[in-house]
């Protein structure tokens, strides 16, 4: 039984968690952002929904996948900015706000799948987006079949990735979006405008995050499915805390989500002596476990979770 | 910088404003039981256009539902089982959130408290019910609070995110309970993933006969009842609302902090836990995965709604559960799939949090016209210019 299970930790495992965390990354990436500027979003997992139900929605509409990346887009980038309006505009509570739009997601997606493709009735299938290895890219012996014989979605995560950390941490922009949530009363002192980088965030968050959720549609399946992103927004946000707030440390976090799914997937297969149901849950724990045992909070940003009360006259 | 710019404070228009926004703040306690009920009217409003836009009746809709929820006695009493677990669970939700304690793990605690009272329903034979009822709703309440004690300790001790945690116990504790219905617990001969009935000693009595309400509805009005006098009539409740309000000025005060977050998540857990049981021993009467699916997210709701008040929540309560009793009226009579029912209860916890917009506009307003000097930018631009020329973080 061991030799069978070191056996799983082969290239196909690695492929297969990166290809399971992609999703998780993307989400991360821009709750990266949100978080860093001092908005707590719990609706990530709405934003994920959003993404995967329009993304569906927009390629059966045009036929064409791509244009169902560019809805889910659309998509998260609105529930980014509904959200901001409530956490920003009106100040409202941020843990409560999350809730409501992820009971929100998960009801009107599937309201609507059955709205528009009747209640009793199986789901419309669109073309998925095939997996496309990257030429001379992928044929580097081992990293060539981990990160680039993956779906073109995947490469999107990568050079969003690479471009959300450099501007963190390189630009101008980036340094403001740290300013406003360590502090947003001496960012507005010097000018910053605290709410449009807040909203900006929120809308950049959107869009990312339904990427992440296009992803389970229209490429790891063809279809649309009731809580298709099944908690992979909570992963995600579990990924910013525990990767530090930076981008780059919450994509190893989503790699760990990945890989406790893929060996999750692979235990199962094998026929491993375990419940399926525990299984299942590997993830969680695993998040659980690194979350009580190296959380601190220092290295949050310092106005995470605290409304910006705009002072008097200033802007 | 800052200062300069808060030279031209009170011009003559705002004074109107300022006044409104005194009187908004000296009424503020009929504005907050007031915010409430605009918040459903508005979210029923928002969804009726909803239906509207989708070609069907909005007023044939709701009647549906209503009718569904509140028609017959039977319907009266399916709503109220419905509700029994969202006051429960809101219940203990909206009292960890007066000292300031977001519990979003009602989903677990559920599970496991029902997990808990299964097994003390189904495995402690040969007691008489008056013993063994009480001994498996306290189980569930174990259950429940344990569940909840776990990331309420971490919290309280290291500030880990109790969303976080929360959520991740959640997954776990549905996991958990899908496996035991799977193996351990599973009835024989295994066709279906469900335990076996409970015990008749540990069933809840129906309260109605004929109907579906059972006692576990008494329970839900017995610790509103309670939650309420300790709330706000005795010394715990006070400790807990001045957690709420300011743990640093709670601590001077002698408050022991870490003690009462344990405590909320304890009392949070362990009435999500007593719900689940109450559920379990009062209606499903076995063990399934998911029993209670979202109940937990939407209590949380039901506590917002209530304005974690416990009267508050006890209503908000029935308001779900009739929306979830009235679902399959309404997706019978007018084909709109049941799903929307969760999506209005979603809307209303929004509406919940914009009701704020209420007390907020006339202060927001004052300051915005108070703010709209010429000075102002002037100021900007300098601010802007300042900007670039520092090179710091």
């Amino acid at each position: 039984m061991l030799e069978s299970i070191l056996s799983l930790f082969n290239l196909d495992f690695l492929y297969a968690a990166v290809r399971m965390a992609i999703p998780i990354i993307l989400a991360a990436t821009g709750e990266v952002f949100l978080q860093r500027s001092g908005i707590f979003n719990i609706g990530i997992e709405a934003m994920m929904i959003f993404g995967a139900f329009f993304g569906v929605l927009g390629a059966a509409l045009t036929g064409n996948s791509w244009l169902g990346v560019l809805f889910a887009m659309l998509a998260g980038s609105l529930t980014g900015l509904a959200f901001g309006f409530v956490v920003i505009t009106v100040q409202g509570d941020q843990t409560i706000t999350g809730t409501a739009f992820s009971i929100i997601g998960l009801g009107l997606t599937s309201f609507l799948v059955r709205v528009i493709w009747g209640i009793r009735k199986l789901p419309v299938m669109v073309t998925p987006i095939e997996r496309w290895p990257v030429p001379v890219l992928s044929e580097i012996p081992y990293l060539g079949r981990i990160f680039f014989d993956q779906s073109p979605l995947a490469y999107i995560a990568y050079v969003l990735l690479i471009l959300a950390t450099i501007v963190m941490f390189k630009t101008t922009w980036g340094l403001k979006v740290r300013a406003v949530g360590e502090n947003p009363k001496s960012a507005a002192s010097i000018g910053i405008n605290v709410i449009r980088v807040r909203y900006l965030c929120a809308i950049f968050s959107g869009s990312v995050a339904g990427i992440g959720g296009a992803i389970l549609s229209l490429s790891e399946l063809n279809m649309f499915v009731d809580n298709m992103s099944g908690g992979r927004g909570y992963l995600a946000m579990a990924s910013v805390i525990l990767g530090r707030w930076h981008p780059l440390g919450a994509a190893l976090g989503g790699l760990v989500f990945g890989a406790g799914n893929a060996l999750q997937m692979r235990l199962q297969a094998i026929g491993v002596p375990i419940p399926n149901n525990l299984l299942l849950i590997l993830p969680y724990v695993l998040a659980l476990l690194i979350m009580v045992s190296v959380y601190s909070r220092s290295g949050a940003p310092a106005a995470l979770g605290v409304p910006y009360e705009k002072e008097t006259t200033i802007e | 910088m800052p200062n300069e710019v808060q030279e031209n404070e009170a011009g003559s228009r705002n004074i109107d404003l300022e006044h409104l926004d005194l009187l908004v703040r000296r009424y503020g306690r009929i504005i907050s039981a007031v915010a409430p009920v605009t918040a459903v009217i508005t979210a029923l409003l928002l969804i009726g256009v909803l239906i509207f836009s989708l070609g069907k009746s909005p007023f044939e809709a709701y009647k549906a539902l209503f009718v569904g929820a509140f028609g017959t006695l039977y319907d009266t009493a399916t709503s109220l089982t419905r509700a029994t677990p969202l006051i429960l669970v809101g219940l203990g939700a909206a009292f960890a959130i007066r000292g300031s304690v977001f519990n979003i793990g009602g989903e677990g605690q559920i599970a496991i408290g029902g997990l808990a009272a299964t097994l003390v329903g189904i495995y402690l034979p040969n007691l008489p019910g008056y013993i063994h009822l009480p001994l498996t709703l306290l189980a569930g309440f174990i259950g429940g609070g344990i569940w909840g004690a776990i990331p309420g300790y971490f919290y309280a001790k290291r500030g880990t995110n109790l969303i976080i945690t929360t959520i991740m116990m959640n997954e776990i504790a549905l996991g958990i309970v899908q496996m035991m219905v799977k193996g351990p617990i599973q009835e024989p001969p295994g066709n279906y993933p469900q335990s076996p009935q409970v015990l008749p000693t540990a069933v809840l009595p129906l309260i109605i006969p004929g109907t579906v309400l059972h006692a576990g509805f008494l329970l839900a009005i017995l610790f509103a009842i309670i939650l309420y006098v300790v709330l706000f009539h005795s010394p715990l409740g006070y400790e807990v609302r001045a957690v709420g309000e300011n743990a640093i000025a709670a601590r001077h005060a002698g408050i022991n902090i870490f003690a009462t977050r344990v405590l909320l998540m304890v009392i949070a857990g362990g009435l999500a836990g007593l719900a689940g049981a109450s559920e379990i021993l009062g209606s499903q009467l076995r063990l399934r995965p998911a029993f209670l699916p979202n109940y937990g997210y939407e209590a949380l709701a039901v506590a917002m709604l209530g304005q974690t008040n416990p009267l508050g929540v006890f209503i908000a309560g029935i308001l779900f559960g009739a929306l979830k009793a009235g679902a399959g009226s309404m997706q019978r009579a007018t084909n709109l799939p049941m799903n929307l029912i969760t999506v209005v209860s979603g809307v209303i916890i929004l509406f919940v949090v914009l009701a704020k917009i209420m007390t907020r506009l006339p202060r927001y307003l004052a300051k915005r016209s108070a703010g709209g000097g010429s000075g102002d930018f002037l100021s900007r631009l300098l601010a802007s210019k300042s900007l670039k020329g520092t090179p710091h973080a």
